[in-house]
């Protein structure tokens, strides 16, 4: 079977890139990196590609908001290329500064005007923090599934977060129902038992705990916390020494884009 | 014309920067303040319509989910009869502006031309019934650095034109410095005027060399000799002739103090994974068959001391910039930070004048440091902080990257004909002069005549610069690389055409604004810029690269064949030096060195029963306590590859004793990281401190699974002044202590770095820092998964403890308690070390070992805490099985053991061991030969419990309780 190729999107301050890239090939995708200026040059198109991949970063120094001036970009440059590039039935996945973009650009929860809706601002404790973060995975299961990325995903996850704007909120109460209701919230900040927890369960004050979240076709993902940062079990902080080799967590993640593109292309 | 928009959180909207600063406030004891809102203020210049200002506002500036804004409506500081007290800060002319080239950008992408310049301001508003002078303070020690901001007084002005920098009217002509006719007594003002920090002795030289020349010099040429001259740049003190005098002895004479002990110890070793040592910016060691690593460590103290959030985020951005610049060009892939402080409840009333609070610089500090780190995408896994009060006006900032290299990229050759270019950011008058500033002492007046050297930094463009130098570097386009750090480009274009000779016009270095002389442009230290030395039929290629992700990248001369330095600018020549004296030409002077035994009074703290709150205040001391405020504001997990990271434990946040990471994500080799630092010991005796850090460096390299093979060392002394005998003593007797250990431990050094004149002169009196000495080690490990961490793993293990336990609590922690320094200095015994680290070494390798700490700090007592908290597990151990050693050399008379010393000595090479019972037989018998005992076990209780060399309880506490002790005095 073809590899799925991943446009792994890289401009300056993106600092996630090749882990990420590391991550989709371990997951069996051929992972590209590929800097802004050659898309809007046109030097080369998103359309050679199946994933569109947003990793973490501080694009152009978090200055003004984190994500903005990228969402920006994207948004005035390539609005058509990005759109096309969903409507064809293509995965994008953004992560931590990946997700501030997709969520300040529009994209996600996602509606035709490309409003935004929602927003990651500053966290609760005013500063920028690194832990590791238990996750509850909403609807994971084979039938109600929306997002393809969490399909089979265990209840609870481990993964780190590290950032300074992760707290994420909505416009109004109407956003939060929509995105309820269709079954868009992927993952929400929980304690190791899987129930809602404050800080630093919730390290950022996130509006309902909400970490990650889909647009309305399911392929659209992003969120804060990093699976690319816990794809081998070495990279867990308790990792037990075993002479078996366990992948992360994370891994899944990946491996589920990979597999849903090369039964759908 | 100007426009100014404010944008704030929307009513309801949680304002978590305005709350911290009420926080902080609070801290400072003003307690009257209700509430603070923070507003962002844009500052944006252009002939503008006002749909596009809308717009701009709308589409880029504001985030319609949480923020409102308001354009050109300004507020009043203070309006009689309210308590609303607003405060606007906003950056001094000429201070860079992080922010401006990326909304800059914002801007262009809207498809709005004609804006001419961004600045960006802060707006506080604070309620509550407040003071003039309250609101000073507030001020002062929480919004703004005088430094590099102003208070707005007026926010109107913000609409009025401000001229950036006073320019030089007559920048085109060249102005000489008459050295010929000068007298001593000139020489002496001509330096001190000029900032050029240039003894008479140097002076002198110089004027020599001019006569020579039957010319004056002019004001370049001066400037340049004295960066290169610099104890910053050149290491005078290590380089120069030492008359070294120990204990009232003979005196002898030390020739190159770096190449008697450090170097030499590298050198006799001669191990075969060294591959470049002390010539390039970081030393080399190998890592695989295909790759290399590189390791340095620099200081950032006197910038940190006046602005300490723009002088340690220059720290990192330098050393990340060395890393870049070693061989061809390293990535960098960990970094480590390691800083010294006053107490940070130092009283405010106590404070010297001109000097910060060591509670603001602390912050600040650790603000810049991640800051960069993180947003460069390079995990800080590794550090200390420690404390002491002759910190007050020199706080220590130093800042380590790993870095790695293919192999065949590890060095570098400029050739003849070879193009000069610049990478970078443009250059200004930011940093002038902090090469030699750095070379003198700091004064309460420093904040006012050096302010120039203070900067802050711009970890984007130097994140640009990385990604296209290493794609440049695959692509072969350049024959050698090095940073511009202190001395900007005399330094950087100075050092690589050295064997040479360079050719620069000065007028093709891109300027941040006009007005700059052409001296000014040879010296700034503007931050991140790189010089690449490119074959002309390489150079079209190479400025593609760069130009493809928006780096500028300019050819600004060429390498000659004239062993001569020469600068032009606008058609004068205005600097044309040989570089041979510029580099070899400087005297050696002669200093004096002495160094006294000191005897401190030794009287032992009364030995009680309970130890318990002995316990509990050790691991709340400021050095021992937990950093974890501090350690998860920096990103140490970006890049993916830690596999221990500086927390660790059963709820993350116990201490690591070294960081391992995996450079590679795809090989199973990792790297290990650590460091050894302790200046109480040099108290007693720098030579012992120095021994005893290399001890603990290595120490914690074997705690974590490591071995003696592959590792390298990095020396960084801080010290006072060298023209001090008594200071210039401790450093020589610390710099034998380096070469003894190394050599005994068989580990050489790689690279090093001095940072002298640490010391404050306010009103006449001279403090200096305790001279202060770091070792940095690196590692190569073949498996990462052997790593071993330092929390307790299962209950039912046995505890054994490795290493004799001397009665050596001199300089310790417990000591400390009590204001007590004691003369038992703990030594080092390299032979019987060696053997135990390699030993045990073995036995991790063999993975025996469930868990491991080494003991330092505060000893047996707080390490086993440690294990036991991070754990979330009990202990139960008998200080009757622990091994004690000799004292050999104490005039005291012996005495029978004591627990308390048993339980808080700091003996070096020692370390608790956690093992499972099934492997007791075969740990016992690795351990044949060296000094072990079984000394308690892991239990289910939640509870420490030691039993005395009595058999009687002497601590007993939760761990809990101990886990809260360690926790509170950091959690800010």
């Amino acid at each position: 079977m073809q590899k799925p190729k991943v446009c792994v999107l890289r401009t300056a301050g993106t600092n996630c890139d090749q882990e990420t890239a590391f991550a989709f090939f371990k997951a069996g995708a051929f992972a590209e990196l590929v800097h802004t200026n050659s898309l809007v040059s046109g030097y080369k198109a998103l359309d050679e590609y199946q994933i569109l991949a947003i990793p973490g970063g501080f694009t152009y120094g978090d200055d003004v908001a984190a994500g903005k001036i990228l969402a920006n970009e994207l948004k005035y440059e390539l609005k058509a290329a990005l759109l096309d590039f969903i409507g064809e039935g293509k995965l994008i996945i953004g992560i931590c500064n990946g997700f501030q973009m997709l969520v300040k650009s529009g994209l996600l929860p996602g509606n035709a005007e490309l409003a935004q809706e929602a927003s990651l601002t500053i966290n609760d404790s005013a500063k920028f923090e690194d832990r590791w973060v238990y996750l509850k995975c909403i609807a994971t299961g084979r039938q109600k599934a929306k997002c393809v990325w969490t399909k089979g995903l265990p209840e609870i996850i481990y993964l780190p977060v590290a950032h300074g704007e992760g707290k994420f909120v909505v416009r109004d109460k109407a956003v939060l129902a929509r995105l309820k209701r269709n079954n868009q919230i992927v993952v929400e900040y929980c304690d190791e038992k899987g129930s809602p927890a404050s800080y630093p369960h919730n390290p950022n004050g996130s509006t309902e705990g909400i970490a990650g979240i889909c647009d309305e076709t399911g392929r659209v993902f992003g969120l804060m916390p990093h699976p690319e940062r816990h794809i081998h079990v070495l990279q867990h902080p308790r990792w037990v020494r075993s002479h078996k080799r366990l992948e992360g967590v994370g891994l899944a993640i990946f491996k589920n884009a990979v597999v849903y593109v090369q039964k759908k292309f | 014309m100007f426009w100014v928009i404010e944008v704030k959180d929307k009513p309801g909207i949680f304002d978590a920067i305005g709350a911290g600063v009420k926080k902080d406030i609070l801290d400072l004891g003003i307690k009257s303040a209700r509430s603070v809102g923070f507003s962002q203020i844009y500052i944006i210049e252009g002939n503008l319509l006002e749909e596009e200002i809308n717009r701009i506002s709308e589409c880029l500036l504001v985030d319609p989910i949480v923020q409102d804004h308001s354009i050109n409506d300004f507020e009043s500081p203070h309006l009689k009869g309210t308590s609303r007290f607003v405060i606007y800060v906003a950056y001094n002319p000429g201070v860079m502006d992080p922010a401006e080239a990326s909304i800059m950008k914002g801007i262009a992408d809207l498809r709005i031309t004609r804006v001419r310049s961004v600045k960006t301001a802060k707006k506080y508003c604070i309620e509550g019934k407040l003071t003039d002078r309250q609101l000073a303070i507030i001020s002062e020690k929480l919004l703004y650095n005088k430094l590099i901001q102003h208070i707005v007084k007026s926010p109107a002005a913000f609409l009025s034109h401000e001229s950036p920098v006073a320019g030089n009217k007559n920048e085109a002509s060249v102005l000489t410095v008459d050295l010929l006719r000068a007298s001593d007594t000139k020489l002496k003002q001509i330096s001190a005027q000029g900032q050029l920090f240039l003894s008479l002795q140097e002076m002198r030289q110089i004027k020599h060399y001019f006569q020579g020349l039957k010319r004056n010099p002019t004001d370049c040429e001066l400037e340049t000799i004295a960066q290169t001259w610099s104890e910053h740049c050149q290491h005078k003190t290590f380089r120069g002739k030492i008359k070294y005098c120990e204990n009232h002895s003979r005196p002898v004479m030390i020739n190159d103090l770096l190449k008697a002990t450090i170097i030499r110890a590298t050198k006799e070793l001669n191990k075969s994974w060294c591959v470049s040592v002390f010539q390039d910016n970081a030393g080399i060691i190998k890592f695989d068959e295909k790759h290399n690593i590189c390791f340095k460590v620099e200081t950032h103290n006197h910038p940190s001391a006046l602005e300490p959030f723009g002088g340690a985020n220059t720290g990192v951005g330098g050393v990340i910039r060395d890393c870049l610049g070693t061989g061809l060009g390293a990535k960098p892939v960990c970094n480590t930070d390691i800083f010294c402080f006053a107490p940070y409840d130092y009283p405010l009333q106590k404070l010297p004048a001109g000097t910060l609070h060591p509670k603001r610089i602390m912050k600040g500090v650790v603000a810049g440091v991640r800051d960069y780190g993180n947003k460069m995408g390079i995990p800080t896994v590794n550090g200390a902080i420690l404390f002491h009060e002759q910190f007050i006006g020199n706080p220590l900032v130093y800042c380590g990257t790993v870095g790695i290299l293919p192999k065949e990229k590890s060095f570098k050759e400029p050739l003849k004909r070879d193009a000069i270019v610049l990478v970078g950011g443009a250059t200004g008058r930011d940093g002038i002069h902090g090469a030699t500033f750095s070379s003198g002492e700091l004064t309460h007046n420093s904040e006012n005549i050096s302010s120039g050297s203070v900067q802050i930094g711009n970890p984007i463009e130097e994140k640009k610069i990385l990604d296209t130098i290493l794609k440049a570097r695959d692509l072969n386009l350049y024959n050698a690389i090095t940073d511009c750090g202190a001395g900007g480009l005399s330094s950087a274009v100075g050092e690589m055409g050295k064997d040479l000779g360079a050719k620069v016009e000065l007028c093709k270095v891109p300027l941040k604004y006009r007005g700059l002389s052409y001296t000014e442009i040879w010296i700034s230290e503007s931050q991140e810029r790189m010089v690449l030395s490119v074959p002309q039929n390489k150079l079209v290629e190479l400025l593609e690269v760069f130009r493809s992700e928006n780096v500028r990248a300019t050819p600004i001369g060429e390498f000659t064949d004239t062993q001569k330095l020469q600068l032009y600018y606008k058609g004068n020549l205005v600097c044309n030096l040989d570089m041979h004296f510029l580099h070899e030409g400087s005297p050696r002077p002669e200093k004096k060195a002495v160094f006294v035994t000191p005897r401190h009074k030794e009287n032992a703290p009364h030995n009680t029963k309970n130890l318990t709150p002995s316990l509990k205040r050790l691991l709340g001391h400021p050095d021992i306590c937990s950093k974890e405020w501090v350690i998860r504001q920096y990103d140490h997990e970006v890049q993916g590859g830690s596999v221990l990271r500086p927390l660790c434990g059963v709820a993350n946040d116990g201490p690591s004793d070294a960081a391992i990471i995996k450079p590679l994500l795809h090989s199973p080799k990792g790297v290990i990281v650590s460091n050894g630092i302790n200046f109480r010991f040099g108290f007693i005796d720098p030579y012992w401190m120095a021994a005893s850090c290399i001890d603990e460096a290595l120490r914690q390299i074997i705690a974590v699974g490591g071995s003696l093979k592959n590792v390298a060392l990095l020396d960084n002394f801080c010290w006072g002044n060298p023209d001090k005998p008594d200071r210039l003593g401790g450093l020589v007797r610390a710099a034998l202590g380096c070469y003894d250990a190394a050599k005994g431990f068989g580990v050489p050094f790689i690279s090093g770095k001095d940072s002298l004149n640490n010391e404050y002169t306010v009103k006449n009196k001279s403090l200096a820092i305790p001279g202060t000495l770091l070792i940095s080690a690196i590692a190569v490990m073949e498996d990462a998964s052997g790593a071993v961490s330092m929390y307790l793993k299962e209950p039912g293990n046995l505890l054994y403890v490795v290493g004799g336990t001397a009665e050596e609590l001199g300089a310790s922690h417990y000591y400390d308690l009590s204001g007590i320094v004691g003369n038992n200095v703990p030594k080092v015994y390299p032979k019987k070390a060696r053997q135990i680290f390699e030993v045990l070494s073995r036995a991790s390798s063999k993975r025996l070992v469930r868990a491991m700490h080494d003991c330092a700090e505060g000893g047996i007592a707080v390490a086993l805490a440690e294990m036991a908290f991070a754990g979330g597990l009990g202990a139960e151990a008998f200080l009757k099985e622990v091994p004690l050693a000799q004292v050999r050399v104490t005039k005291q008379k012996a005495q029978a053991p004591r627990n308390d010393f048993v339980l808080f000595s700091e003996s070096n090479s020692r370390f608790i061991v956690e093992v499972e019972r099934a492997h007791q037989k075969e740990f016992e018998r690795c351990m044949r030969g060296i000094p072990f005992g079984l000394f308690g076990c892991v239990s289910q209780e939640k509870q420490l419990k030691i039993f005395g060399l009595d058999g009687q309880v002497c601590i007993e506490a939760g761990i809990a309780q101990l886990k809260e002790a360690w926790q509170a005095p950091l959690r800010w």
